[in-house]
């Protein structure tokens, strides 16, 4: 046992921990897995939060002129709604998937960088809690998701709200860079031998695409944040309308980033789906080199439609054309997938569970929302329904009858390899169905009334304008979605610990994650698997070369260590958060600890009796 | 039951399109308007079809290919379909490049500002209200934007605060009013009559409230109201008005610090709303309200109730300082005056 050559007035074992237990396990874990079920964890309670939000929205638009949510706090609540479903939700649940998933598709022990993967992780709670916390210090933020210059500037927006978004959504970053740099060369590198790109599952490559749309648009939405740090603190310019700035700098920038961010949202879940669609069809996807190529192609279009968010503008009729046009050509191979997977379930055997209902329940979700996509990129007609409870319709199909859909049919679809267990059947599909049936009844109204010219982010509207029937609709079936999910909590809670066995491979299923033990154990297989086609253990379960035992024993895998350095780092970075936002002395101090941290990350000796 | 079927699904299509509604987007006056309506209906009947087809398919899917208690059958392997693949790209490329043409030709119809409109005004959003500048015609107004029927206008639109946006949805698409940017429309209105707009961009507080009408003129109409619009303000003679008037010019009210009466001195300030002629126009506080002696009472008695977040409320004197808050009797007198100016 070496310990860490720090010498402190008191006695502490800073010694690296070894097999910790308890709380002391989860905060020190690098394993992946456990680290996948922080992340989701994590992020489902903050789903439920941005939840919340919601129906204290939808409550006060349930009829004309209600007073039930000052003004103020209903900007806070769709401004938080649209952050915390976009960073905190949807994002990190994808997250997870990547963490628990993505080693044990590709055959991997764990991720190339363990303990930058706690750190990920820390450092996404702590950013998550900036955020939250700013509910119970003084006021959230009130300028809307997309946060449009002038109006976050301090002439404008003189308390603290918009500071924690800013320096919230900037420590997010640093988390999700971060996880998506150590996705990156995990796919790369970590790969068994024989697995190559060409035989990658599907839901690994939407991960290895989303990880670098990640890393490249992450920089620039934190240039943007930077410059409005810089204005709110410091007094700078850059978005001083009285100045002479020009804001809508701020709307490039965000928009680089942030329709690169609307696929990052959607392919994960489109990766689940095409990993549940051919597992419970008994067949193989249907052109996979299209799936692949169309995602790519998707990803690298991503950069070339950012204005279409900005047609209104006033860019002038070229750059309107030019992004029409773009905008109109990702429309191509959204519907390549689209007909892949039909494909893929054509002439299938197909299991109607409540992974499939979901993924299906995506298909027909995401495609009303695609078509509401193509009707945007009008842009010479989108002048009407830009800014209106039509794009709010559009953007709940893609992110919640899409992502979140997805991510349903993948928490059920993984849930027996996660937990050992099987989730109650029955209660799934009727979480599905409430689900179905609320997510129609909510949104698709939403289309009527954007197009009789409801603008979104109104708190009330007036009784002769028409609207009402609908918005009632709308709040009563948003509670729908409520029970919907509580039954899915209940579900979870019950099957958790007591649910049926679930067995190694309950579905019969086609990717490697399924040829282990459910659980798996921390050392994930005991032989590293040789891949020799698509589907590997599909085709070796055809030719009844599944079930060949090892001999390798679990002891002398190699696995890396418990380390608490990633959690205290991230904390030195949340500190430097608050800093920003109180104190510089105290951002100083946190940068201390965090620089601190990590060298002492850096030297942390490998103490482990039989370490190699 | 059939019956109620039936009835109970023509009642959703009534209320689906709401055709008739104040700010709906299918009800158009105006051409770009009709071009924007219909080039939705192009997009929204190809959406249809493919939307029904899809659906379609896969409701076929589930009866066809679900799995069935003792059945045997095994699914069929295969791993895709180059010709298809190719069909199914190429045909959606045909459609958009056939529909593109339309919608380019419209976005440069929009784009290209008319060269001799025949009125031209300077829209100017304010934190939450709009202001309306005849440049060439020499008149100020607010929230209420008279404009000649059948002609086009031409708008530019300027902010010296945050981002809003300008929108008749049963005459134009909205363009948004961003500072420093000097962004420009143009309109026209085919039928006379009242229309409903509404601030589209988020602007703060009472973005919910940021309304306006718009009323569509004939040419004489039109220029009968400019020509009232020139005249100065009233003075008043009624004891009560005057009362009012006083207060209005009073150091210690500070009115005048903000707003402008057209021919007074002690009433030139641009910051909110010009009244010379506020008792003509048919609503308050931005479109929010009619216009009459109780609504404008209850404005002046406590803006910040109405409008939450309003820069009257929030930095006018007498609702600042407690010592100089109005009476109610002030606030009649002030309300009195107020709607006298025609």
């Amino acid at each position: 046992m070496t310990t860490i050559p720090l010498k402190l007035p008191f006695k502490i074992d800073l010694s690296r921990p070894v097999n910790p237990t308890g709380i002391w396990d989860w905060i020190t874990t690098i394993d992946h897995k456990k680290i996948g079920v922080l992340y989701g964890v994590t992020a489902f309670l903050m789903f439920i939060t941005g939840g919340i939000e919601a129906l204290l929205i939808r409550t006060q638009l349930a009829g004309p002129e209600m007073k039930i949510i000052a003004p103020e706090i209903y900007n806070q609540l769709f401004t938080m709604h649209a952050t915390t479903m976009i960073f905190l939700g949807v994002m990190p649940l994808s997250a997870a998937f990547f963490n628990y998933i993505i080693p044990l598709q590709i055959g991997a022990r764990d991720v190339a960088f363990p303990r930058l993967n706690a750190f990920s992780y820390w450092t996404f709670l702590f950013g998550a809690l900036i955020m939250k916390s700013s509910w119970f210090l003084g006021g959230s933020p009130n300028a809307g998701w997309f946060g449009y210059a002038p109006i976050t500037t301090t002439t404008f927006n003189a308390g603290h709200g918009i500071d924690f978004w800013v320096v919230g959504l900037q420590v997010l970053g640093v988390a999700s860079l971060a996880a998506s740099f150590n996705f990156i060369v995990t796919i790369i590198n970590m790969r068994a031998p024989g697995m190559s790109f060409m035989r990658l599952p599907l839901f690994t490559w939407m991960t290895f695409i989303t990880a670098i749309l990640l890393v490249l648009a992450f920089p620039v939405i934190t240039v943007a944040l930077i410059e409005l740090m810089l204005d709110r603190t410091f007094d700078f310019n850059f978005f001083n309308t009285r100045a002479g700035a020009n804001p809508l700098l701020w709307q490039h920038l965000f928009w680089i980033f942030g329709h690169p961010e609307v696929y990052i949202l959607i392919l994960p879940a489109m990766g689940i789906v095409s990993e549940i669609l051919p597992t419970f069809s008994k067949k193989p996807i249907f052109g996979y080199a299209a799936m692949v190529l169309a995602a790519a192609f998707i990803a690298f279009m991503g950069w070339l439609v950012w204005s279409h968010h900005m047609f209104t503008t006033g860019l002038g009729p070229i750059a309107n054309s030019v992004f029409t046009i773009t905008t109109m050509l990702i429309a191509i191979p959204t519907g390549v997938k689209m007909f892949n997977w039909l494909g893929t379930m054509w002439g299938g055997n197909i299991e109607f569970n409540t992974p499939t209902l979901f993924s299906v329940g995506f298909l027909s979700m995401f495609l009303i929302g695609g078509i509401s996509g193509v009707m945007h990129s009008f842009s010479a007609s989108d002048y009407q329904q830009q800014d209106t409870y039509f794009i709010v319709a559009h953007i709940h199909y893609v992110l919640f009858g899409g992502a979140i859909f997805g991510i349903f049919a993948g928490i059920y679809y993984w849930f027996p390899k996660i937990t050992g267990r099987m989730y109650d059947e029955k209660m799934g599909k009727l979480n599905f169905w409430l689900m179905f049936i609320g997510q129609n009844l909510t949104f698709f109204p939403m289309h009527f009334i954007g197009m009789q010219g409801m603008p979104r982010r109104i708190f009330t509207y007036d009784a002769n304008m028409g609207w009402a029937f609908w918005n009632g609709v709308e709040t009563f079936s948003a509670y729908i979605i409520a029970f919907g999910v509580l039954f899915f909590i209940i579900n979870m809670l019950k099957s958790w610990n007591n649910g049926p066995k679930a067995g190694d491979d309950p579905w019969d299923a086609r990717t490697l994650e399924w040829s282990i033990s459910s659980p798996p154990p921390v050392y994930n297989f005991l032989d590293v698997p040789k891949v020799e086609a698509l589907d590997d253990f599909w085709v070796k379960k055809q030719k009844g070369l599944s079930k060949i035992k090892s001999k390798t024993k679990p002891k002398n895998i190699h696995l890396p260590q418990a380390s608490y350095w990633p959690m205290l780092a991230s904390l030195g970075l949340a500190i430097a958060g608050y800093g920003i936002i109180y104190n510089l002395v105290v951002c100083g101090l946190g940068i201390a600890m965090l620089l601190i941290t990590v060298c002492a990350w850096s030297f942390e000796p490998v103490n482990e009796p039989d370490a190699h | 039951m059939k019956k109620i079927i039936s009835l109970s699904i023509v009642f959703l299509l009534i209320v689906s399109c709401g055709k008739d509604l104040p700010m709906s987007t299918f009800d158009t006056y105006g051409p770009i308007a009709e071009e924007q309506a219909f080039l939705f209906s192009i997009i929204f009947w190809a959406g249809m079809v493919v939307l029904v087809a899809v659906e379609a398919a896969i409701i076929y899917i589930y009866f066809k290919y679900r799995r069935r208690k003792n059945s045997n059958r095994k699914a069929a392997q295969f791993h895709g379909n180059t010709k298809l693949e190719i069909l199914w790209t190429i045909l959606p490329v045909v459609f958009l490049a056939v529909v593109s043409v339309p919608v380019l030709s419209a976005i440069w119809n929009f784009g290209t500002m008319p060269e001799n409109p025949a009125v031209v005004v300077n829209v100017k959003g304010h934190q939450y209200w709009f202001e309306f500048e005849y440049p060439d015609l020499d008149v100020v107004t607010a929230n209420e934007l008279h404009i000649p029927v059948g002609k086009q206008v031409l708008i530019n639109l300027d902010s010296n605060n945050v981002l809003h946006s300008f929108w008749i949805p049963k005459i134009a698409g909205k363009t948004d009013i961003i500072p420093n940017q000097g962004n420009q429309m143009w309109i026209q209105a085919d039928h006379t009559g009242l229309y409903y707009g509404q601030c589209a961009e988020f602007c703060g507080e009472s973005h919910a409230l940021m309304r306006f009408k718009v009323i569509v003129d004939t040419d004489e109409d039109f220029a009968t109201w400019i020509d009232h619009q020139k005249t100065e303000a009233y003075v008043p003679n009624d004891p009560l008005e005057k009362e009012g008037y006083t207060i209005f010019m009073s150091a210690k009210a500070g009115c005048g610090g903000c707003h402008m009466i057209n021919g007074s001195k002690k009433a030139k300030g641009k910051i909110g709303p010009n009244l010379t002629h506020v008792g003509s126009r048919q609503h308050l506080a931005s479109g929010i309200m009619e216009n009459t002696q109780d609504n404008l009472r209850q404005w002046i008695k406590d803006p910040g109730k109405i409008k939450p977040g309003n820069i009257m409320a929030s930095q006018g004197a007498v609702y600042m300082d407690p010592n100089k808050a109005l009476t109610d009797s002030e606030v009649i007198a002030l309300a009195s005056y107020l709607q006298s100016l025609k």
